[in-house]
């Protein structure tokens, strides 16, 4: 079986399984809509919102969209060390983003509004907590290959774990673009 | 024969309904069924292989005519049966109110594992017993301090959810006077094999007597003992209540609502 | 140290420590005799580490027949309670315990029977069936199977170690909530049903890959097999509707293990959101194992009929039809719930209209035995007792997706007539027909027709004696689900537990066919082509080498290999050619497996310490495995 084929079985079995997680968010979303207003007396979603913060997130989450399609891109003309240190803002950019989540997150529990304290903090904190979640899978995953790339070079099968990774980024920013516009943006209405 | 089986052997309108309405569409669907079954064992007796004389067509394999016509039977029958889907859903809505009169009002709260009845205009209540006017329509309002559980009295008709923290209404009306047997439809734990109760039918004088009798019998039902009912109890004999703490019902509710903002609407 | 986990845990009533005995000896039993017969090294080279799609369909039969076993012995703990228990006299069990079984049987049948059945049937005829040498992730494979049995292992260790849900086999809440099942029973049923679920989604995943990607040269979509089709449709329904059973045991158990309010009757949380997500996933679910079934019967019907399939095109459009529909149904399961008229009547409708699919099925079939050549072996035997009981159980089914009827019949027996109806007489029936047609394809020889014929009849005959008067129960106002029943009902369960005894001499009779068949094996070789078959797995010997075709064949239509033996036709064969590249063996599926199994026994027994270490070893196996890089191995043929 030639690397073709290999390649483009993985990448098309990888769209499945972002099909299936795409459900996944769907229901968390769903969920989201209907706790929405089961607030019982602790925050709404009015009181979380701070605007310039998530503005601060979505463009570092964004950016790092940008970044890892330049290490890609890199990759696929083998200059490993442009998609070395392209994955390397990559991580930064994902980890800021992911301090910035925690730190949210700190706070409301530090002021007693943790998701066990009603409904909507549930459904608040697990959907973010979700994307959060994958996002720090992802970037496992990107030091992980960045390892590979370290290691063995841009081997067919390394670019074929890096055009997966780049996928996956950004479908967690399209995940992101909804959780801003769904959670923050209507919110803040 | 009939007897035997509650829900064909209906005391009520709604259960009346509810049986015309699997009449109906089984027979409908033995229109086509008849024939699925005479075709299959037909066929298998025909076509067997020891029947040399039974023509033999290996490659015959599509027929324009022949699949336009199977996709047409089951929509046919689909068409009917959505039709009467559509017309009977609406007509036998649980909430929708029935005609005959005033509807009596019963609140119906499921407890880990009994029923408790409150009668708000007659300001008493029972466990595990219900009594009713025959002919008039009886409005069922019911929730639940407890998991989920279905109430169900066969012979007058079908079952509505009990979910804590929200109402559901049932209408029912018993044409004939009588005791029939109500239980509990839905898995709620450990008791739930004895969660039934028994609602009586009876004349409008009888109900009103009855009502008297219960009014003159001792208990009552304060918040606080409505907090030890509430408590797990399995087999719980039927009990009656002379008066009741007032909006019990209501406060059952509130119990599982947001009192800040009643309505759920996002502030 | 170790959680919630102290010493009482193990300990139970007489009852209990029955099944907990035999399942610590039948483990020890096993490791015994593995050693005794020095067959660790066979069992490691040979299945541990196995990425042939044909030895995992092998391990899936294992697993669903032992699982079988475990799930009718449930059966019939409940059909004796029901049979003898009555006010007064309220039988062996005590409730809770009564509730336990009832729970364990519907996950196990489902989960870890019918499941794991379907995939043993999937993975051994699919890349067969397109011409293909392996699935498209062989390693994925044996990672789904192996989560498959970790899942397994936990809600069997729940008998050991604890006590299992007591909640009824989908866990409503807020019944199965911490305020009303504080316990760690509901826990075992979430981590195992999320194991295997994980388990389920690659498995979804990797077929479709298999179907879309991994067809032979010429095999065009509207060549394959209808099973390829069905299959795909099946797949496609785990990779949506899977996720969604993910999410919501997820939630489930974020409400017991942190205290959130998701279904809770506290703080906001919304019961009928489980409700509705649960459906979401559960009815595609019963797609999800009846639509393989279909394919089956629509390889079968033309095989044994000795012509082509009729309405091949309506075939496969009936199969998308009932495939995108089981999307839209799901309300019909809680039409009791209280929502109004014009959404429980757009449901009701919707539900009908997939007995328009249903009934064209039906009719292709019949009308590919009319002018046929029909023999009856058992694989057409079954059949023909899928299709009779099929009409029952689609009746009664039409009926409940009217809502006025199914006010009163809902979560009565009559209901749990219906499923057993449609998964013993329809999923079930299906199987045991893929079973007993592919079985000689799989080990080279013939299983006993007579054995197989009577265990058909018990099968057949038990099922109408224990669950017609299921029907007429419900009709008698008995719900489900009562460990004490009314006396008048009494005589009617006592015939159901005679049926279930009449299953249960059809199951016997299985065993023991598969002993008889295995002892005569000699005597009865298969051959290639031991039925007249038509499509491509009947083309290769019987066991298929490892690698399935030396050559892979040009495909030039529909039952290609059948065209091929009338006139040549059909398909091209080259000759067989130098090296093929085939996956490697991998113990890395079992070693997360195991893995997983921990991380679940210590989230059910808050171990955190363990989890935390379970999980960083699955991560340092998957990093490990994503350096291997001899993942594929030439051989010659």
């Amino acid at each position: 079986m030639s690397n073709h084929n290999t390649t483009d079985k993985v990448s098309f079995g990888f769209w499945a399984y972002l099909m299936s997680d795409a459900v996944l968010f769907a229901g968390l979303f769903a969920t989201y809509a209907v706790l929405q207003g089961q607030v019982f007396g602790g925050y709404g979603i009015g009181d979380i919102v701070d605007i310039p913060f998530v503005a601060v997130e979505s463009v570092l989450l964004l950016a790092s969209s940008f970044t890892i399609g330049l290490a890609l891109l890199a990759a696929r003309h083998g200059k490993r060390a442009l998609a070395l240190s392209a994955l390397l803002i990559t991580l930064a950019l994902g980890l800021g983003f992911l301090g910035m989540e925690v730190h949210e997150f700190a706070a409301l529990i530090g002021e007693g509004q943790g998701p066990d304290k009603s409904a909507f903090l549930s459904a608040f904190f697990t959907l973010l907590g979700t994307h959060g979640l994958h996002v720090a899978l992802g970037s496992l995953w990107m030091v992980v290959l960045m390892a590979h790339i370290a290691f063995k070079g841009l081997t067919e099968g390394v670019l074929r774990k890096l055009t997966c990774l780049a996928l996956f980024w950004h479908f967690l920013d399209v995940i992101w673009i909804f959780i801003f516009t769904i959670v923050y943006m209507l919110g803040a209405l | 024969m009939l007897e035997l089986f509650p829900v064909l052997d209906p005391k009520g309108v709604i259960a009346l309904a509810e049986r015309g309405l699997m009449f109906q569409a089984l027979g409908f669907m033995l229109i086509v069924a008849i024939p699925v079954y005479f075709l299959l064992f037909f066929f298998a007796y025909k076509y067997r292989a020891s029947n040399k004389k039974a023509k033999y067509s290996p490659n015959w394999e599509h027929g324009r005519m022949e699949e336009l016509v199977w996709w047409v039977i089951p929509l046919e029958v689909v068409l009917v049966l959505g039709a009467l889907t559509w017309g009977s859903t609406h007509e036998l809505h649980p909430p929708k109110p029935l005609a005959g009169g005033d509807p009596l009002i019963i609140q119906v709260v499921a407890l880990d594992w009994k029923w408790l009845f409150i009668y708000p205009e007659q300001g008493i209540a029972t466990v595990n017993y219900l009594h009713m006017p025959v002919n008039r329509p009886v409005e069922f309002r019911i929730t639940s301090d407890a998991p989920m559980n279905s109430f169900w009295i066969p012979q007058l008709g079908g079952q509505i959810y009990a979910m804590t923290g929200m109402v559901t209404a049932l209408n029912l009306m018993a044409t004939e006077p009588g005791a029939y047997a109500g239980a509990s439809a839905n898995y709620s734990g450990e008791g739930f094999a004895t969660m039934k109760f028994t609602a009586w039918a009876v004349t409008p004088e009888e109900f009103d007597a009855w009502v008297g009798r219960i009014k003159a019998s001792p208990e009552t039902l304060s918040w606080e003992k409505y907090k030890e009912l509430v408590e797990p109890s399995s087999s719980v004999p039927q009990t009656f209540y002379a008066a009741i703490a007032p909006g019990l019902f209501d406060s059952v509710l509130m119990q599982f609502m947001d009192a800040h903002n009643p309505t759920g609407h996002s502030h | 140290m170790f959680g919630k986990l102290t010493l009482s845990a193990f300990l139970h009533g007489p009852i209990e420590t029955v099944p907990q005995l035999m399942i610590v000896g039948g483990a020890l039993g096993a490791l015994a005799l593995l050693t005794y017969f020095r067959l660790w090294g066979w069992f490691y080279r040979e299945w541990l580490t196995t990425v042939d799609h044909k030895k995992i369909a092998v391990m899936y039969f294992i697993l669903a027949g032992v699982m079988l076993l475990r799930g009718a012995v449930d059966a019939a703990m409940m059909r004796v309670q029901q049979a003898i228990a009555v006010p007064g006299s309220e039988g062996y069990l005590s409730p809770d315990h009564y509730a336990q079984i009832f729970t364990a049987h519907g996950v196990i049948m489902i989960f870890f029977v019918a499941m794991p059945f379907m995939f043993a049937l999937i993975n051994l005829a699919t890349p067969l069936l397109i011409g293909a040498r392996d699935v498209a992730y062989p390693f994925l494979n044996s990672l789904s199977f192996w989560l498959t049995v970790a899942g397994a292992v936990l809600i069997n260790l729940s008998l050991v170690v604890g006590e299992f849900a007591a909640t009824g086999w989908l866990a409503y809440p807020p019944l199965s909530e911490l305020a009303y099942s504080p316990g760690v029973g509901v826990d075992y049923y979430i981590w195992a049903l999320q194991i295997a679920g994980v388990g389920t989604l690659l498995a979804g995943i990797n077929f479709i890959a298999t179907i879309i990607k991994m067809r032979a040269p010429g095999m065009t979509m509207m060549r394959m097999p209808i099973f390829a089709w069905t299959t795909l449709a099946s797949m496609i329904l785990v990779v949506f509707a899977f996720p969604i059973l993910t999410v919501t045991l997820a939630l489930l158990g974020l409400d017991r293990t942190l205290g959130m309010h998701f279904f809770t009757t506290e703080l906001g949380g919304n019961a009928m959101m489980y409700v509705n997500l649960i459906w979401a996933w559960g009815h595609p679910e019963v797609y999800i194992l009846i639509l393989p079934a279909f394919g089956i019967f629509s390889e079968i019907v033309p095989v044994f009929s000795r012509k082509r399939l009729f309405g091949y095109t309506s075939m496969v459009v009936a199969t998308m039809c009932i495939a995108v529909l089981s999307f839209l149904v799901w309300v019909h399961h809680f039409f009791t719930m209280g929502a109004s008229a014009n959404v429980n009547a757009f449901f009701g409708i919707m539900t009908m209209v997939i007995a328009i699919p249903t009934g064209v099925k039906v009719f292709n079939w019949l009308f590919t035995m009319f002018r046929g050549r029909i023999t009856f072996e058992t694989p057409m035997l079954w059949f023909m007792g899928f299709l009779s009981t099929f009409i029952l159980g689609g009746m009664s089914g039409v009926l409940m997706s009217i809502p006025g009827i199914d006010f009163q019949v809902h979560n009565s027996l009559f209901l749990v007539a219906h499923f057993h109806n449609m998964i013993i007489g329809g999923v079930l029936f299906g199987f045991f027909a893929g079973f007993a047609y592919w079985f000689p394809k799989l080990f080279g020889f013939r299983l006993n027709e007579r054995l197989g014929k009577y265990a058909f009849w018990c099968w057949l005959i038990g099922f109408l004696t224990a669950f017609v008067p299921l029907y007429a129960l419900g009709l008698m106002g008995a719900t489900r689900r009562l460990n004490v029943v009314d006396p008048s009902w009494q005589p009617l369960f006592i015939v159901a537990a005679v049926g279930l005894c009449i299953i249960a001499a059809g199951i016997f009779l299985q065993a023991l066919q598969l002993f008889v068949s295995i002892r005569d094996r000699k005597q009865n070789p298969a051959g290639n082509d031991p039925w007249g078959g038509r499509t491509l797995e009947w083309s290769v010997s019987s066991p298929p080498p490892a690698h399935n075709f030396a050559a892979i064949p040009h495909i030039y239509s529909r039952d290609a290999f059948w065209n091929y033996k009338e006139d040549g036709g059909g398909m091209e064969v080259g000759p067989a050619h130098g090296e093929i590249e085939m996956p490697t063996q991998t113990i890395v599926g079992v070693l997360i497996s195991l893995c997983a199994l921990a991380l679940g026994f210590a989230a059910v027994w808050h171990i955190w310490w363990l989890a935390a270490l379970a999980l960083a070893a699955i991560v340092a196996c998957l990093i490990a495995r994503s350096f291997e890089t001899n993942i594929e191995e030439k051989i010659t043929v």
